[in-house]
């Protein structure tokens, strides 16, 4: 069974205690009223689909009940971090975009 | 065979809150509801005898979400208490007492019972005394908090009482 370290509990619980959220640092545009169609539509649907490591929200929702966020690498689901919401995601140098 | 001494019994009538509040204000509320508020995550306290007059829970199942648990009959009076000592406060404080209902799971296979529906470790290095915490058992979620080696105390939510019930009867049946 898949462990992730949740940062508020800061324990490893099972994958089963956990909830994906989808993608994480999406920040809501500030003002709504003078958003395009287009810069709303990308908010709310345009998504990366990275081969790799990608930072996701998780919810530990049968435990603390805390979001937080993670590194996720979609090739071995392996977690390679997790972090508080509110924290910038962590540098990964050898895994920067082109 | 099944140790004939481990034993699920339902818990007394009780009265339960969820209090939602910052570190400041946690420490105001354990002030008047007489048992400090743990400051560990995961982490219970108590004072008294389960059910018994001034009987009182504490459990810190969130960095800032607290359960307090409390003989039936002195709800209203607890919560009057917490009303008046946190007003002004930015916290929450709800009524949940009818929302679960409690277990005592007691007995030498009180853990291995446990281990057939969560996925928790249960050795007493990984789950020490006093820790308490959400988690699921089987195809529900409930809370466990282990009051000594072999005896821990369950919530789960009112509607999944006898299925609680049932997995951990099963349960006992694969120990034969
Ligand atoms: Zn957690």
């Amino acid at each position: 069974m898949l462990l992730i370290l949740c940062p508020y509990c800061q324990s490893r619980r099972a994958e089963l205690e956990f909830r994906n959220v989808g993608a994480a640092h999406i920040s809501r545009p500030s003002d709504p009223q003078t958003t395009t169609d287009a810069q709303w539509g990308e908010f709310l649907y345009q998504r990366d689909n990275p081969k790799g490591r990608i930072a996701e929200r998780w919810l530990h929702i049968h435990g603390c009940g805390r979001y937080f966020n993670a590194i996720r690498d979609t090739i071995s689901d392996v977690f390679v971090t997790t972090y508080k919401s509110g924290e910038p995601p962590p540098a990964m140098p050898s895994e920067a975009k082109p | 065979m099944p140790d004939s001494a481990t034993m699920l019994t339902n818990a007394p009538p009780l009265a339960r809150f969820v209090l939602r509040a910052d570190a400041e204000t946690t420490i105001k509320a354990g002030a008047v509801y007489g048992l400090d508020l743990p400051l560990t995550i995961n982490q219970g306290a108590s004072k008294g005898e389960r059910g018994k007059p001034g009987a009182r829970v504490a459990l810190k199942l969130g960095p800032d979400e607290f359960w307090l648990i409390v003989p039936e009959a002195e709800g209203a009076g607890v919560r009057a208490l917490l009303d008046t000592a946190l007003a002004g406060c930015v916290c929450a404080l709800v009524d949940v007492s009818h929302r679960q209902v409690g277990f005592v799971l007691s007995g030498p296979d009180a853990a291995t019972l446990l281990s057939s529906g969560c996925p928790l470790d249960f050795d007493l290095r990984a789950f020490p005394l006093g820790m308490a915490t959400r988690s699921v058992f089987d195809k529900i979620e409930f809370m466990v908090w282990r009051m000594a080696q072999d005896v821990f105390r369950i919530e789960v939510a009112r509607s999944f009482g006898p299925y609680f019930e049932a997995m951990i009867a099963e349960a006992r049946h694969d120990l034969v």
